[in-house]
């Protein structure tokens, strides 16, 4: 299968196609805004998602001294702090040196990470995901949210409140306090774990891994009863990347880099991810703020990439426990395989993850390393570090080069939601391309694009929450820039 | 998994979001900081980024509740007023309304407790230290009116 090209690079360039202008957007949390363009016969020729992006940060922390950046990245983001901590940690331990670091310090970030992939994946599935899917697209938006969900279904609602506090608990116990956290700084952590802070979490595992499990089925039956639909919805092939562990293993906080072309074949493996930039560049658009990434092996136009919860549970070679891979190996063989390259197979996957980082959390907190006091090491002080991790989103690259004076010169920061940019530009295309009828925008059509947009989970929570924010929008404009129509989606009341 | 039973709990409840890397934004977390909230007794006070769905389970067992934030575009120099549950929920955001949390507890069965909102607006909210002139001024008369909402609301000094 080929990777589609159906979104050009810039329609300043594509023939019958006027270049629109989109002045700088707000950056307030919860703005987002697509739109599509329309050919000559009114066919969807490209789709763009205006969204927040993070070069204002980079440039902040420039002049900071680096033991001050795991603390501050955690401001980029209120829905992934511990992502961008633990990102930055990675990339200043060789900053300091740290070359390895001791058990305590590696199982104590893990449990920090896992504990952020369950709140992340429980948060999403049952407040944004789960009622569009128990509900239906075409449902009113009104009934469409977590209170929608808790009078339909309240033990699942329930589960999903329980389970989202139940990795904040995690967070809170490995960084300190749940916001604004320092477990994980540059060479190791400042805190263990306490036999009185690791019981109530050994208490509560087996319940969070039932539960988990429950998701996970509830995913599978909602692909059972809409199939057709499901399989299709959205689809449009891509390549690919990741992290994975040395022997091909899902590994969510540490790895080489994979990346496979759109029919399965590994275009790299194993890459030693300190030096990204030989595989992976950055182009820069006209009309949004946000990067395009793309794998420098296949080009600026046909290189973009997805990743996340769908790339790994289907391109990792297993799942190193054994209830969520022996889902994954139900998820890769139902429907012969082709609800795994399906858009909304991102919310099973995204189950099967959680479920993974339940049981992983249960065999760290058995582990005695957790409770050890060999917090940090150092080692010959180095210009540079880059830090990767496979976040709830999809890879997280954190690079710095840190001058004689302990400051940051330089910083450069690639975002899950970055990397899926034209990927999900792509699946918008599609989706519209489907459900767009004629040149009217229709409620249905803004129904399903906010689908296809949440499937991928995008971090719109990087920039601020102010009470008053805008909503998502919807711009159709034809061939001769000419705006055709416009909807928006506020709150719903 | 167990609550903690209702007689554990502050009778009274303050939360106070922000991020106080976005300029204006910082406001919910420097009024709660300004007011000395943080281990005052009979009161608990929670800091966030934005209000989540695991919010809602914190309103168990109180008497008062109270939102305080950053408003966009609200009246100067703040609003202050009683929230009710209503399903005011975004759906390009993972954050919620006050009033969607108070729904999400209602629905999973949390008896609810008298709930104000402070929305104290704010003017700029890129990315910047320290909050604006006109916020520092909004956030002064933002304070009296806290005290003496919790002083009139019966909450411990």
């Amino acid at each position: 299968m080929q990777q589609g090209t159906g979104n050009p690079p810039s329609s300043a360039t594509a023939p019958g196609l006027r270049r629109v202008a989109i002045d700088p957007l707000s950056r307030v949390e919860g703005h987002g805004k697509v739109t599509l363009l329309l050919d000559e016969e009114d066919r969807v020729r490209q789709a763009r998602l205006h969204i927040v992006e993070f070069r204002g940060f980079e440039k902040f922390v420039q002049g900071r001294p680096y033991w001050e950046v795991p603390v501050m990245v955690q401001r980029l983001c209120g829905i992934c702090p511990v992502s961008h901590q633990l990102a930055a940690a990675k990339a200043l331990d060789t900053v300091v040196g740290a070359q390895a670091l001791t058990p305590t310090a590696e199982k104590i970030r893990r449990l920090m990470h896992y504990g952020q992939i369950l709140q992340s994946h429980a948060l999403h599935f049952f407040h944004l995901a789960s009622p569009d899917l128990l509900f239906g697209f075409e449902a009113d938006a009104a009934r469409r949210n977590i209170a929608g969900l808790a009078i339909a279904h309240p033990d699942i609602a329930r589960q999903g409140v329980l389970l989202r506090r139940f990795g904040q608990e995690v967070i809170h116990a490995t960084a300190g306090k749940r916001i604004h956290g320092t477990g994980a700084i540059p060479g190791g952590v400042n805190k263990s774990l306490s036999d009185a802070e690791r019981a109530p979490l050994l208490a509560d595992i087996y319940q969070i891994i039932g539960w988990s499990l429950g998701a996970v089925e509830l995913a599978r039956q909602l692909f059972e009863k809409h199939l057709d639909f499901y399989r299709d919805f959205g689809r449009c092939a891509a390549h690919t990347l990741m992290l994975v562990r040395a022997d091909g293993a899902m590994d969510l906080y540490h790895g080489g880099l994979r990346a496979c072309r759109s029919d399965g074949t590994t275009l790299f493996d194993h890459l030693d991810y300190s030096e990204y930039w030989e595989q992976i560049a950055e182009e820069v658009k006209p009309w949004s703020y946000m990067k395009f990434p793309f794998l420098k092996a296949l080009g600026d136009e046909h290189g973009w990439y997805r990743v996340g919860p769908l790339t790994r549970v289907t391109q990792c070679d297993f799942i190193p426990t054994p209830l969520a891979d022996r889902e994954r190996r139900a998820f890769l063989a139902f429907d012969d395989g082709r609800i795994a390259t399906s858009t909304l197979g991102f919310h099973w996957a995204r189950m099967i993850e959680m479920l993974h980082a339940a049981e992983t959390i249960k065999e760290l907190l058995h582990d005695e390393d957790i409770l050890g006091s060999e917090l940090l090491v150092r080692g010959e002080r180095r210009e540079r570090g880059v830090g990767v991790i496979e976040a709830p989103r999809g890879t997280l690259i954190h690079h710095y080069r840190v001058d004689e004076n302990d400051q940051v010169i330089r910083a450069n920061l690639i975002v899950a939601t970055t990397h899926n940019n034209q990927a999900m530009n792509e699946t918008i295309r599609a989706v519209a391309e489907q459900h767009l009828s004629g040149r009217r925008l229709t409620e249905g059509l803004l129904n399903h694009i906010e689908v296809a947009i949440r499937a991928f989970d995008p971090c719109l929570s990087c920039a601020t929450h102010a009470l008053g924010q805008m909503p998502l929008a919807v711009e159709l404009v034809d061939c001769t820039g000419a705006t055709l129509g416009n909807l928006v989606r506020d709150c719903a009341a | 998994m167990t609550a903690p039973p209702d007689h554990a709990v502050a009778p009274v409840l303050v939360f106070a979001t922000g991020n106080e890397s976005r300029g204006d934004d910082g406001l919910g977390p420097a009024l709660a900081r300004r007011a000395a909230l943080e281990g005052r007794a009979g009161l608990t006070l929670i800091l966030d980024y934005q209000l989540q769905v695991e919010h809602a389970l914190e309103l168990r067992g109180r008497r008062l509740a109270l939102f305080i934030d950053a408003g966009k575009d609200t009246p100067a120099p703040f609003e202050l007023r009683r929230a009710s549950p209503s399903p005011r929920f975004l759906h390009t955001t993972h954050a919620l309304a006050p009033e969607a949390v108070l729904e999400t507890a209602q629905r999973l069965g949390i008896a609810l407790p008298e709930v104000w909102v402070m929305c104290v607006r704010g003017e700029q909210f890129e990315l910047g230290e320290g909050l604006s002139a006109t916020a520092l001024r909004h956030l002064a008369a933002a304070e009296a009116a806290l005290h003496t909402l919790l002083a009139r609301r019966g909450a411990p000094d």
